[in-house]
């Protein structure tokens, strides 16, 4: 008998005796990413059948349904027993990482959500992403004033694939949530209502680079299962601990994973993309992209390395040092050069993730809740300050370049303000969520005996401090424009500020009550 | 009263103030101005009170609070002012009402030269009451994370007081300021984390078993010498940069350049104030050993300070810069005092710290009142001034001549003291040190006589006398200084006993009065 009769007789055997059981799902724990996704297929149905007059007052209060609804239930799952285990066959996890990353990226959508939602002329979408820009059918489109609606539903996939990528418990779950989070991304980062050339660049060169990093980290998956036999990332680590298997493959496959991985949060040098996308990006969209994203990416990256490679960690401790130190290092001095305040910002995310990296190195139960509580503070701020340049517009909409925003602190004291704190955040001045973070995770760091790091950390916090205070300084010292940008706030986009700046008042001032939360999450570390 | 919370009060009060401040309507600059003026009385009102409850010979610190803050990062509010502590805090709620009074209109005027002068009044004084409240708050906290959070907060006020309301330069002085200080804040961070593990460790390896931030617990700690030596070497930069010593002393003339003349007096008067605090009290007591080891370096650089200042203000052809300059010899003097390890010059230096305040504050307002009358800074742009203006011309020279220690005026008690101190352990930096007052009679006696003495200059004529605002918010300093000249001991007696516990934690004595060289050489 060949070897293929041979299997397809087991196969047929299989089949008669009925031993394929289907999956036990757990319904229970998965229901926040299975509302999420729900509500994403619901959307893409109220597209097709509900009229266009009616789409966007349907969309809307959907969409924040949804993740109100996915962000309680994931709050019951957090509050009724303290979970620890695995779902779906292995391949979620269900711990107390886990839905302190979902419960903060559903909050965070929510606030970015706010700023999508806005319309008429403080709309941010194009009204048809297939009519062709300056064409006659996006006239058209414009004149007729019709709202975009299909944003609503690509975004809660997004967000679906947010939440599921820092719960994969396997790496081919991983690879797929990881491809339902960027897809989205990729065409809502084409939709730019304004600029939008720009727009549809950003979206060209994201989706390149990051489908060839998705191919680097789905040959990692490839390696690392020719290693362990399997993606499920506890037998990496049992294969680790035997010491057994080929190093080769092992040492490949963790190299290339990691690209994949890093390129999501922009860390050097895998940043090349972010600026571009910032930029191009319509505003809404980028603050969904620095904070959910990253929040999600790193959630990811954590369970990764603290999970899969935990016993390797003496072979990645040392690159993650550099790659940490480059990014860092980079971020904050390719930030000085930088003219417009949506890249300037590109660049300080990519600092942040820099210091984020080096609460991944402790590798420790602080390491982990204090990166938990940076990504958290991290997340408000940097909405809330995406949020201040959607409102502050010229004729051709957000106004962009840096010398635009001169004399604002005159013209708009309070937004400017507002901007300021926002900055000093990113700075990490105390009494501000962005200290706390950094204290949390460089305290972490020291701990583990990273001391060098820190003061690599602090060096290049103080280059950082250098270009927020430079946007300080245009505001506030320098004369107003005669023609220069007006402030247009709608209630949401408001809101969102508000929020914004009340959770980076609160985690700075009395981050008690956040700190506790994200270290009851990490007590048990992440199941296996 | 015993349990009054009178440090969280005072912390609280001016706070409270800018809120109600800049609750104001809008347009009513003079209610804004009365209400700011009112709201720094009251505290130094409730400071005066808490004061005069003082125990000198009680604990070491007195009026302590501790609460739990973040539990996480063993954070408290630890608030608790000992001797030294509570003359700065002292100083600090005295200086503010006057420089409210003092730069009455100095934000709705054009305090400098060819400034804009669309300015909010308003927010010049909430960040004035602001600044107020974090300046009491960096002295009396008790808890290194506690202060290290005042000690940064403290620049942004500052930063916008510069940036806003300066002189031409402005933006470029207030972001150097803020760069400068925020570096150094920055250097100081990693050695107040470096702090937690260490006193995470067990006890048997020198830590206290429970990571903490309380100063009192911390100075319990063991480190061993290497850790210890670079923690030092991270506080220290922090305050040779706030302080400021040369080599990183840059910021301060540029600063005071622009800065209008009421907020420099808290910068140089206060603020810089918190660097040569810290070295007293962090850097000795937290690490003597350190302190022991880096002392050589630091008496250079503050002898370097001391006549480097001096002989660069000589050269100043801008008051404000000037008297800056004066300031970086003077906080050589501070630092002087304070590494002798000698309790006289330490207590002198802590007398330093609080008669600095006054003198410089006294020299600054004046110069702020000339360059109101006069629209400019420059030296030369006065001359005579004493017989158009003689009252302006009598305080400015009374100040000048505390600035060069007068004996009857208090510097004097202070630098006497310093100097003296210096001397039983260091002859040859005393000995440098000394040249240092031959020179603050040149800068200061040849200001006076260019810009006060000779015949009124065209410009000059007509120039208005000082008015009795003016006058109220220079008098008392002048009094003060006049006060402290003569009756120095009741400030020494509150002095005295912190500056002995800081001397039995470094582990010095005294060097016998009669002690001849070589004892002294063969100390370790």
């Amino acid at each position: 008998m060949s070897t293929t009769e041979l299997v397809l007789a087991r196969g047929t055997a299989v089949l008669a005796q009925g031993d394929i059981s289907a999956p036990h799902i757990e319904y229970g724990q998965l229901a926040p990413m299975l509302l999420v996704f729900g509500v994403a297929i619901a959307g893409v149905l109220v597209e097709a059948f509900v009229g266009r007059t009616w789409r966007y007052s349907v969309q809307v209060p959907l969409a924040f349904l949804g993740l109100i609804g996915a962000f309680a239930w994931t709050c019951v799952l957090a509050y009724t027993d303290k979970p620890f285990h695995v779902a779906a066959e292995g391949a979620l996890a269900v711990d107390g990482p886990t839905l302190f990353l979902q419960g903060t990226i559903l909050v965070l959508a929510l606030i970015s959500l706010l700023l999508i939602a806005e319309r008429g002329t403080k709309a941010h979408f194009a009204p048809q992403a297939a009519a062709l820009p300056g064409s006659e059918a996006e006239q058209e489109t414009m004149a007729a004033g019709i709202t975009q609606t299909e944003v609503f539903p690509l975004m809660m996939f997004a967000v679906g694939g947010m939440l599921a990528f820092p719960a994969s418990n396997d790496l081919l779950t991983m690879f797929v949530a990881l491809e339902i989070l960027s897809l989205p991304l990729y065409l809502l980062c084409g939709l730019a209502r304004r600029r939008r050339l720009l727009s549809q660049e950003a979206a060209v060169k994201y989706f390149l680079l990051g489908a060839f990093s998705s191919a680097f980290f789905l040959y990692g998956v490839a390696l690392l299962y020719g290693y362990a036999g399997s993606v499920r990332l506890s037998v990496i680590a049992d294969q680790l601990s035997k010491n057994a298997g080929s190093e080769t493959l092992l040492l490949a496959g963790a190299a290339l994973l990691s690209v994949g991985l890093l390129f999501k949060l922009g860390a050097v040098p895998f940043h090349m993309w972010k600026p571009d996308v910032y930029q191009g990006a319509p505003t809404p969209i980028t603050a969904l992209m620095a904070s959910c994203t990253l929040v999600s990416a790193f959630g990811a990256l954590l369970r990764v390395y603290y999970v899969a490679f935990e016993n390797l960690r003496w072979d990645w401790r040392p690159v993650m040092w550099g790659v940490a130190i480059l990014t860092m290092v980079a971020g904050a001095i390719i930030a000085i050069t930088q003219t417009d305040v949506k890249r300037l910002l590109a660049y300080s995310s990519i600092a942040h993730a820099g210091f984020l990296l080096t609460g991944v190195i402790a590798t420790s139960r602080d390491g982990l809740s204090s990166t938990l509580f940076y990504l958290a503070a991290y997340g408000f701020t940097t909405i809330g300050a995406f949020a201040v340049i959607t409102m502050v517009r010229d004729a051709g909409g957000e106004a962009g370049h840096l010398s635009r925003w001169a004399g604002l602190g005159k013209r708009s004291p309070v937004v400017a303000g507002v901007f300021a704190f926002f900055l000093l955040a990113f700075a990490g001045i105390p009494l501000t969520s962005g200290f706390t973070g950094k204290f949390a995770v460089f305290k972490a760091a020291i701990e583990s005996g990273a001391t060098p790091l820190v003061v690599v950390g602090v060096l290049s916090s103080a280059i950082a401090a250098f270009f927020y205070v430079r946007v300080i300084v245009v505001m506030f010292f320098s004369e107003p424009e005669a023609d220069g940008p007006t402030v247009v706030a709608g209630p949401a986009t408001a809101a969102a500020v508000a929020l914004g700046l009340t959770a980076t008042v609160v985690l700075g001032v009395l981050p008690q009550p956040m700190l506790d939360l994200a270290g009851q999450a990490a007590t048990q570390m992440f199941v296996r | 009263m015993e349990d009054f919370p009178w440090l969280s009060v005072l912390i609280a009060l001016p706070l409270l103030g800018a809120l109600i401040v800049g609750l104001l309507p809008r347009g009513g600059d003079e209610l804004v101005k009365r209400v700011a003026l009112g709201v720094s009385l009251v505290v130094a009102v409730v400071a005066g009170v808490m004061a005069s409850q003082f125990d000198t010979g009680g604990a070491r610190f007195q009026f302590d609070e501790t609460y739990w803050w973040i539990k996480q990062f063993g954070v408290h509010w630890a608030v608790g002012v000992d001797g030294v502590a509570l003359t700065l805090v002292l100083l600090s709620v005295v200086l503010v009402p006057l420089v409210i009074l003092a730069s009455w209109n100095d934000a709705d005027r054009s305090g400098g030269v060819d400034v804009p002068a669309r300015r909010s009044v308003k927010t010049y004084f909430v960040l004035i009451l602001a600044l107020e409240s974090m300046m009491i708050g960096v002295f009396a906290a008790t808890d290194v994370f506690l202060f290290y959070v005042f000690f940064e907060a403290m620049l942004i006020p500052v930063y916008f007081i510069i940036g806003s309301y300066g002189g031409a330069q402005r933006s470029y002085a207030a972001v150097k300021f803020l760069l400068y200080s925020l570096f150094g804040g920055l250097i100081m961070l990693v050695a107040v984390i470096w702090l937690y593990p260490l006193s995470a460790k067990p006890a048997s390896e020198g830590g206290l078993g429970q990571g903490t931030f309380l100063f009192s617990e911390l100075s319990k700690l063991n480190i061993d010498p290497t850790t210890a030596k670079w923690l030092f070497v991270g506080f220290f930069i922090a305050f040779a940069i706030k302080a400021p010593m040369v080599p990183v002393h840059t910021w301060l003339p540029d600063a005071a350049g622009q800065s209008p003349a009421g907020a420099l007096v808290l910068i140089v008067g206060v603020l810089d104030k918190v660097g040569t605090y810290g070295m007293l009290r962090f850097c000795l007591e937290l690490f003597p050993g350190a302190a022991n080891w880096a002392t050589p370096v630091v008496l250079t650089l503050a002898v370097i300070s001391i006549i480097y200042g001096a002989v660069l203000a000589i050269g100043q052809v801008d008051l404000k810069r000037l008297v800056a300059y004066t300031s970086i010899s003077h906080f050589g003097f501070i630092v002087l005092g304070i590494f002798a390890m000698t309790s006289q010059g330490q207590s002198g230096a802590a007398l330093y710290m609080v008669n600095h305040g006054f003198s410089t504050g006294a020299l600054f307002l004046i110069v702020g009142f000339m360059i109101v009358r006069r629209r400019s800074a420059r030296v030369d742009a006065y001359g005579g001034v004493q017989k158009e203006a003689p009252r302006l011309a009598g305080m400015f020279l009374v100040a000048g001549l505390s600035g060069l220690s007068l004996p009857g005026l208090a510097p004097f008690v202070s630098e006497f003291l310093v100097l003296t101190g210096t001397f039983t352990r260091y002859k040859v930096p005393a000995l440098i040190a000394t040249t240092g007052i031959i020179l603050a009679a040149i800068y200061i006696l040849w200001m006076y006589q260019r810009t006060m003495g000779g015949p009124p200059t065209e410009k000059v004529k007509g120039m208005a006398d000082l008015s009795t605002r003016e006058v109220w918010a220079v008098g008392p300093i002048i009094a003060l200084i006049v006060v402290m000249g003569f009756f120095p001991q009741p400030v020494l007696n509150v002095i005295n006993p912190s500056v002995e516990q800081t001397l039995s934690r470094v582990d010095k004595k005294d060097p016998a009065p009669t002690g001849n060289v070589a004892e002294i050489g063969a100390r370790p």
